[in-house]
C-alpha cells in the first residue's frame, strides 16, 4: 500500500504538533476553564476504611453562606462501573463505605471555600467495621472478587517431560500513575436542557454511556468532550464519581458546576497497579526449553470492581508471547480489600507476571549455565504464530531487541564480571497493541476517523480518540498528512468530543495508534482517491501517476505538471460535492474460543528487551542505576521522537516501580493512605534518573499502520525485573518483590529476608483448553456462532458486593 | 489543591516595625520566612494562623554576609542574616571559600526552586516533621488528629509512640545540626531588645515546642565561629537526589592541633526532635589521629544511642543501622580531607 523510501511524514522525528500550546501554558485543561455563573463542587469521603453510615446530618452544612447545593447517595439509584460485569459503584454512598476516600456527599456552592467549608460542616454517625487490609486476609474471608483457572496443553505431563523444575514465590507491591495533572472535570448545562462534561479522561466514549446510565438521560442530551490530559497512565480511564456528580449538580442548579481535585483525593481514586502476590513454577528441559509453567497470582484489588477481571486476566494471558511454553496453566483470583480500587496502570496486570517470569528465566539461566540472553534467544515465540492460549502473534522483533541491547550495553564483558556492588541484569516483554475486544459487547468498529476538505485546502480531521501526552494527536495529523501530501502541522484536529467526533473506545490498552492510525489511513485514503479522480480528469492522465506532496499535486512523470492542493480540493468537490471520508477500524478475530478469551488477543504484540546496570551499596542497600539500554520493537516508528519519549517514560515509571513507589496504607489507623502526596510518595526525580539508550527496531506488523505497534506500555515491562536480576549479578543476592527498598537488600545481604509464603489457593474451577496444535482449527476459527459466548468470562456474583451483570470484558 | 485559607498579612520594612506588629499580634501571628514550608503546609490546613508577618522586605536581615569585629578588634567573624535565602547562603564567595561545608549543606536543601524562596533563618526554625502530623485536615481527621496537632482536642496520644509523654516528630533541618556542631551564634530580636543563644541551646527536644524562642522573637543573624584550624561535615540521608527532607544526618566539626583532634562536636537530626549531640562519639575521637577503630568506635557509639522513631520514611530500624555507616563516612571523609 505504501512504499517506504516515498514516505514524507511518517518515520520523521518531528515535534508534536501541540507542543507549543502544552509548552507555552496557552493549553486548556480542565481545572482551567471557567464560565459564567460557575459553581464549585467539593466532595466529602470517607474518613474510614470500612463503615456503615446510620444517619447524615447537613443541617450546618446547608448554613454555609454560598451553598447552593447538597447531594448525597439518595440522590443516585443506579451503579455503574466500568466493566459491565463490574457495576458495583454508586456516585456517592449511602450505606456502606468501603475505603477511606469514598465520596459520600457533594456541595456545589459560589466559591471553593464555601463548598470546602460545607463539606467541613457535615455531620455523620458511622458503624465502623473491622477492614481487611490485606490478600491473605480476605482471601481466609473469602472476599474474592472474581477467580480464574486455565490450562492450555497438559502441566503435569510437561512437568513430567523436564529436566530441571523450579518453583518461587514474587511479590509485586502496588502503585500509582502519579499524573502530573490531578482530574477535573466541569458541567455545563445548555438552555435546552442538554448537558455539556468536560474532563480529563482517557475514555470519553465510555464517559458518555456511564453519564446516561447513571443519570437516566438519553445519551444525545449529553455531550461530553475530554479536555487534553496532562498525562493519564490508565489512571484516567474509569469513569469517576465526580464526573458523575457535577453533570447532576449542573442538571439540577441549571448552572455550570466545576470540579477540581487535590492530590490526595487522587492517590483515593487510584485505579492503579494491583498488589500481587505470585507463585510461579515452570518445568525446564537441559537445553532450556520451558516444558510446564503453572503460574498463580493473588490481586489485592482494593473496594471495587473497575476494570479488575481483565485485570485478573492479564496476569495469566501475556506469559506465552515471548518464550515458547509447551504446556501453560493459570490460576488466579482477584480479592476485594478495604482500599481504594486498584484498575489499570500501564502495562494493565503484565508488568506484575513478567517480573516473576524475567527472574525466574535468569535462575533457570544460571543453574544450566547458559547465558541469559542466549537462554531467551534460543526460545523465542515465532513470528506469525499461535500461542498456547490461542494469541496469534504477527511480526516479532525481540530477539532482534535482544542483540541490541546485549551489544549496546557491552553485556558479554559485563555480566559476572563486573566487581563486586556492580551488576547487571537483562529482561524482556511483549504488549498487546490494543485489545481485540471492546470493554462492552458490540459489533461495531473500534474507532473511526472523519475528514472534511475545505475548498480553501484546509484539512479538518474528526475523532474521538484523547491525546493524553503519548502524542496521538501528532501521530492522527502525521497519517493524515502524509496520505494527502500536506505538512502536520497545516491540519486542523477535532478530537474527543462525542457531538462532533465520531466514536473512538479510548486512551487505554495501547490501542491508539494502532487503531486510530488505521482508520486515518482509510479515510484520507478515500479523501485522496477523490481528489485524484478529479485531478486526472483534469490533467488527462490515470489517477495511479497522480502524487500529492508538499501541498501539491503532481504528475509523477512530469514534475513541472503540479496543481496546489487547494485546487485540486476545488476540482474534487465540484465534482463529488463537499469532500468529506471516513475510516473506521475493527479488530481481526481473534482464534481463542475458551470462557476467558476476551482478554489477551490483540491485532499485534509489540516487544521489548533491556539491560539495566546497578551499584548496590552493600553497607546501605541503596542501589544507584548506573544507566539503562532498552530495544522497543514499534514496527514501524511513525515519530521516532515521540516513540524515544514514550520509551524512556516508561523506563522513568519501570524504575520508580523498582525501587521506590507504594500504594500503601495504615490499617491501625483507619486504612489511611500512608503518603498521599508528592513529597512523600516517592518517585524519581531527575536526579535519580540514569542515562537511557534507546533503540528502536522496526520489523513491521501487517496489522499495524505503516506497520506500527504500540509503545506507550510495553517498554515499563522489562524494568522491574532487569533492575532485581542486576542486583543479584551486583551482590548475589535474589529479591523476588519490589520495590527494592534498601532494608530489603540489607536483609536480604544479611540473610534477615522474611521469606514470603504463598496461601493455599486453587481455582475453584479450571478451563482444560487444548493446544492450538491438538484442536481442529478450522472449528476454532470459523465458528462465529459461539464468538459472543466465548466473549464473555465467567460472571459469577461478587461476593460481599452487589451482584454484577454479566457482559463482554477487555482491558 | 485547595487553596490558602484567610489570613492578615503584614510585610514590615525594618526589625522594628517588624517585632513591634509581632508584639501586638501575640500567638496568633506566625513569622513567613521564606514560607515555602507554611504555605503548603497552610494548604493542608495544617497550620492556620490568622496574621503572617513576612520578613522579605525586612531590610537588616537581607544585609551582606560580612565580617564584623569583635573582642575589640583583637577577631573577626562572620555573620550571616536570617533573611537570606539558602541559595544566596549557598553561593556566597565568603561561605564557599571559608566554610565550603555551609554551602554544601544548603545545596542538599530540598530543590533549587525551593532553595531560592527559602531562607538560612527559615531552615533553622523549620517546623519538626512526622507522617502522622505532614498531612492534610482530612487525614488527620481519619486518625483523630495527633499531640503535635489536636485541633483544640484534649489528651491526643502521640500516634507514633503512644505512651510518649512528648511529641516525637523530628527535626529535619539540614542546617541545625551543623550549627550546632559549629558552635555558632544565633541572635534573637524583640520588642524587649536582643540576645544570643547557642544553637544547641536553640532547640528543645519536644516535637510540639521545638524551639527556645517566642513567637514575638526573630532569629536576627547568625555568627560564625573561627574558619581556622576548622574541620567540618554534613552528611544527609534520604531516598533521592533532591526534595527529600533528611531521614538521617550527621554533622562532624572537629578542631585540629597538628594531626590531632583537639575537639570534636557531633550532632545527629532526623532522629529525634532536636538535633542530638552525641557526647560518646566526641569522646573516642577527641586526642586521637583519626585512626580507623577510633573512628569505627565513634560510629558504634553513635548507632547506639540514636532512637529513630517511624516518623519518617524508611524504616527505624534500617535509620538506626545507617546512624553508624552515615557518621562512619562523615569521619572518613574528614579524615581523607585533612591528609
Amino acid at each position: 500500500m505504501f512504499n517506504p523510501a516515498e514516505l514524507n511524514v511518517i518515520g520523521k522525528p518531528i515535534p508534536k504538533v501541540d507542543a507549543l500550546p502544552r509548552c507555552t501554558g496557552k493549553l486548556q485543561y480542565a481545572d482551567d476553564l471557567t464560565f459564567p455563573e460557575m459553581l464549585f463542587c467539593k466532595i466529602y469521603r470517607s474518613p474510614y476504611a470500612h463503615a456503615f453510615i446510620k444517619k447524615i446530618d447537613l443541617s450546618k452544612a446547608k448554613k454555609i453562606p454560598g451553598v447552593v447545593k447538597i447531594l448525597t447517595g439518595e440522590d443516585f439509584s443506579i451503579p455503574f462501573g466500568i466493566l459491565p460485569v463490574s457495576q458495583d459503584e454508586y456516585p456517592l454512598s449511602n450505606k456502606e463505605v468501603r475505603y477511606v476516600g469514598e465520596p459520600i456527599a457533594a456541595f456545589a456552592a459560589l466559591d471553593e471555600e464555601s463548598a470546602y467549608q460545607a463539606a467541613k460542616a457535615i455531620s455523620i454517625e458511622f458503624e465502623i467495621v473491622k477492614p481487611s487490609m490485606s490478600i491473605e486476609e480476605s482471601l481466609k474471608q473469602g472476599m474474592i472478587h472474581k477467580s480464574a483457572g486455565l490450562e492450555f496443553g497438559d502441566i503435569e505431563k510437561g512437568f513430567l517431560e523436564s529436566d530441571d523444575i523450579f518453583e518461587n514465590v514474587y511479590f509485586y507491591e502496588g502503585n500509582t500513575h502519579l499524573a502530573l495533572e490531578e482530574h477535573a472535570a466541569a458541567a455545563v448545562p445548555d438552555p435546552d436542557g442538554k448537558l455539556t462534561l468536560y474532563s480529563s479522561t482517557q475514555v470519553p466514549h465510555y464517559l458518555h454511556r456511564t453519564l446516561a446510565k447513571t443519570l437516566n438521560l438519553p445519551p444525545s442530551r449529553i455531550r461530553v468532550i475530554a479536555s487534553p490530559n496532562g498525562g493519564g497512565f490508565g489512571g484516567k480511564s474509569d469513569v469517576f464519581s465526580h464526573e458523575i456528580v457535577v453533570s447532576k449538580l449542573a442538571l439540577l442548579t441549571g448552572k455550570p458546576v466545576k470540579i477540581s481535585l487535590t492530590r490526595e483525593e487522587i492517590f483515593y481514586l487510584h485505579r492503579g497497579r494491583h498488589p500481587t502476590l505470585m507463585w510461579l513454577k515452570t518445568g525446564v528441559k537441559k537445553d532450556g526449553t520451558i516444558s510446564s509453567m503453572h503460574f498463580k497470582s493473588l490481586l489485592d484489588g482494593g473496594a471495587y470492581g473497575s476494570y479488575g477481571v481483565a485485570s485478573l486476566y492479564y496476569t495469566g494471558a501475556l506469559q506465552t508471547t515471548t518464550y515458547k511454553i509447551e504446556n501453560y496453566k493459570f490460576e488466579g483470583a482477584r480479592l476485594f480489600t478495604h482500599k481504594a480500587p486498584c484498575g489499570p496502570k500501564r502495562g494493565h496486570g503484565t508488568p506484575q507476571p513478567r517480573f516473576a517470569i524475567e527472574i525466574m528465566l535468569d535462575e533457570v539461566a544460571e543453574k544450566l549455565q547458559i547465558d541469559p540472553a542466549e537462554l531467551r534467544k534460543k526460545h523465542l515465540v515465532q513470528s506469525n504464530s499461535i500461542t498456547p492460549n490461542y494469541l496469534k502473534v504477527g511480526s516479532m522483533g525481540l530477539g532482534k531487541c535482544i542483540d541490541k541491547v546485549v551489544e549496546g550495553s557491552g553485556w558479554k564483558d559485563k555480566f559476572r564480571k563486573l566487581p563486586y556492588g556492580k551488576g547487571v541484569g537483562l529482561a524482556c516483554g511483549s504488549y498487546i497493541c490494543g485489545a481485540g475486544l471492546p470493554i462492552y459487547w458490540n459489533p461495531l468498529p473500534h474507532s473511526s476517523v472523519m475528514i472534511k476538505l475545505d475548498r480553501g485546502g484546509g484539512v479538518s480531521v474528526y475523532c474521538g480518540q484523547i491525546d493524553i501526552g503519548q502524542g496521538s494527536n501528532s501521530m492522527l495529523a502525521q497519517v493524515v498528512a502524509e496520505i494527502l501530501g500536506v505538512g502536520p502541522s497545516e491540519i486542523k484536529l477535532c478530537c474527543a468530543d462525542t457531538d462532533l467526533t465520531p466514536v473512538d473506545l479510548g486512551s487505554y490498552s495501547s490501542r491508539v495508534t494502532l487503531m486510530v492510525g488505521n482508520a486515518a489511513i482509510q479515510a484520507a485514503q478515500k479523501a485522496v482517491d477523490l481528489l485524484k479522480k478529479a485531478v486526472s480528469e483534469k490533467w488527462g492522465i490515470s489517477e495511479d501517476k497522480i502524487n500529492f506532496k508538499n501541498g501539491k499535486a503532481f504528475n509523477r512523470e512530469n514534475p513541472d505538471l503540479s496543481l496546489d492542493f487547494s485546487e485540486a480540493v476545488q476540482l474534487a468537490e465540484a465534482k463529488f460535492g463537499a469532500v468529506c471520508t471516513v475510516g473506521s477500524y475493527t479488530p481481526p478475530k481473534s482464534p481463542g474460543e475458551y470462557k476467558g478469551s476476551g482478554v489477551g488477543p490483540s491485532p499485534a504484540y509489540s516487544y521489548s528487551a533491556s539491560v539495566v546496570q546497578v551499584e548496590v551499596d552493600p553497607e546501605t542497600g541503596i542501589i544507584q542505576i548506573e544507566k539503562v539500554w532498552i530495544a522497543h520493537d514499534i514496527g514501524k516508528a511513525i515519530n521516532p521522537l515521540s516513540v524515544i519519549g514514550q520509551v524512556e517514560g516508561s523506563v522513568y515509571m519501570g524504575l520508580g516501580e523498582a525501587l521506590m513507589e507504594e500504594q500503601t496504607f495504615r490499617a491501625r489507623y483507619n486504612g489511611v493512605h500512608k503518603a498521599p502526596g508528592m513529597l512523600d510518595y516517592k518517585s524519581l526525580t531527575s536526579k535519580d534518573m540514569p542515562e537511557v539508550e534507546t533503540y528502536l527496531i522496526e520489523d513491521p506488523d501487517p496489522n499495524g499502520p505503516y506497520g506500527a505497534k504500540e509503545v506507550g506500555q510495553g517498554p515499563l515491562l522489562p524494568i522491574p525485573p532487569a533492575v532485581a536480576n542486576a542486583v543479584y549479578d551486583a551482590i548475589g543476592v535474589r529479591i523476588r518483590e519490589i520495590p527494592l527498598h534498601p532494608e530489603k537488600v540489607l536483609f536480604a545481604l544479611k540473610n534477615k529476608a522474611p521469606k514470603r509464603s504463598f496461601p493455599s489457593f486453587h481455582a475453584p474451577k479450571v478451563i482444560r483448553v487444548p493446544l492450538p496444535s491438538e484442536s481442529p482449527t478450522t472449528s476454532l476459527l470459523s465458528s462465529d456462532l459461539l464468538r459472543s459466548e466465548s466473549l464473555r468470562v465467567d460472571s459469577s456474583p461478587s461476593s460481599g458486593l452487589p451482584p454484577s451483570s454479566s457482559g463482554a470484558v477487555s482491558s | 489543591m485547595i487553596r490558602l485559607p484567610e489570613f492578615r498579612y503584614y510585610r514590615p520594612k525594618t526589625l522594628k516595625e517588624a517585632v513591634k506588629i509581632l508584639n501586638s499580634e501575640g500567638e496568633k501571628a506566625v513569622i513567613v520566612a521564606g514560607g515555602t514550608d507554611l504555605f503548603p503546609n497552610m494548604k493542608r490546613r495544617i497550620q492556620t494562623p490568622s496574621v503572617l508577618v513576612s520578613l522579605q522586605q525586612v531590610k537588616e536581615l537581607h544585609r551582606k554576609i560580612s565580617y564584623t569585629k569583635i573582642n575589640g578588634d583583637q577577631e573577626k567573624r562572620l555573620v550571616i542574616p536570617s533573611g537570606l535565602t539558602l541559595s544566596e547562603v549557598c553561593e556566597n564567595r565568603l561561605i564557599r571559600e571559608n566554610y565550603p561545608f555551609i554551602s554544601k549543606t544548603t545545596s542538599s536543601i530540598a530543590t533549587p526552586l525551593i532553595r531560592s524562596m527559602g531562607t538560612i533563618g527559615g531552615n533553622l526554625c523549620l517546623d519538626t516533621r512526622c507522617t502522622y502530623y505532614n498531612q492534610s485536615l482530612e487525614w488527620r481527621e481519619s486518625v483523630d488528629f495527633c499531640m503535635k496537632a489536636p485541633e483544640g482536642k484534649l489528651d491526643i496520644p502521640c500516634r507514633v509512640a503512644p505512651g510518649s509523654p512528648r511529641c516525637v516528630a523530628a527535626n529535619s533541618s539540614d542546617t541545625a545540626p551543623l550549627f550546632c556542631a559549629l558552635e555558632a551564634e544565633f541572635h534573637i530580636v524583640s520588642q524587649e531588645g536582643e540576645r544570643t543563644i547557642k544553637p544547641a541551646e536553640f532547640y528543645r527536644e519536644d516535637g510540639e515546642f521545638y524551639l527556645n524562642k517566642k513567637a514575638e522573637e526573630i532569629l536576627s543573624e547568625i555568627t560564625l565561629p573561627s574558619s581556622e584550624n576548622l574541620h567540618a561535615v554534613y552528611l544527609k540521608l534520604r531516598r533521592r537526589g533532591s526534595f527529600d527532607f533528611p531521614v538521617l544526618g550527621a554533622a562532624a566539626v572537629l578542631k585540629m592541633t597538628g594531626q590531632k583532634v583537639k575537639e570534636a562536636k557531633i550532632f545527629l537530626n532526623a532522629v529525634s526532635s532536636a538535633p542530638i549531640e552525641v557526647l560518646e562519639s566526641e569522646k573516642a575521637l577527641i586526642g586521637t589521629e583519626l585512626e580507623e577503630e577510633k573512628i569505627l568506635e565513634a560510629a558504634e557509639s553513635a548507632r547506639q544511642s540514636a532512637k529513630p522513631f517511624d516518623n519518617t520514611d524508611f524504616y527505624p530500624h534500617w535509620r538506626k543501622e545507617m546512624v553508624g555507616v552515615l557518621l562512619k563516612r562523615a569521619l572518613l571523609e574528614l579524615k581523607s580531607r585533612k591528609t
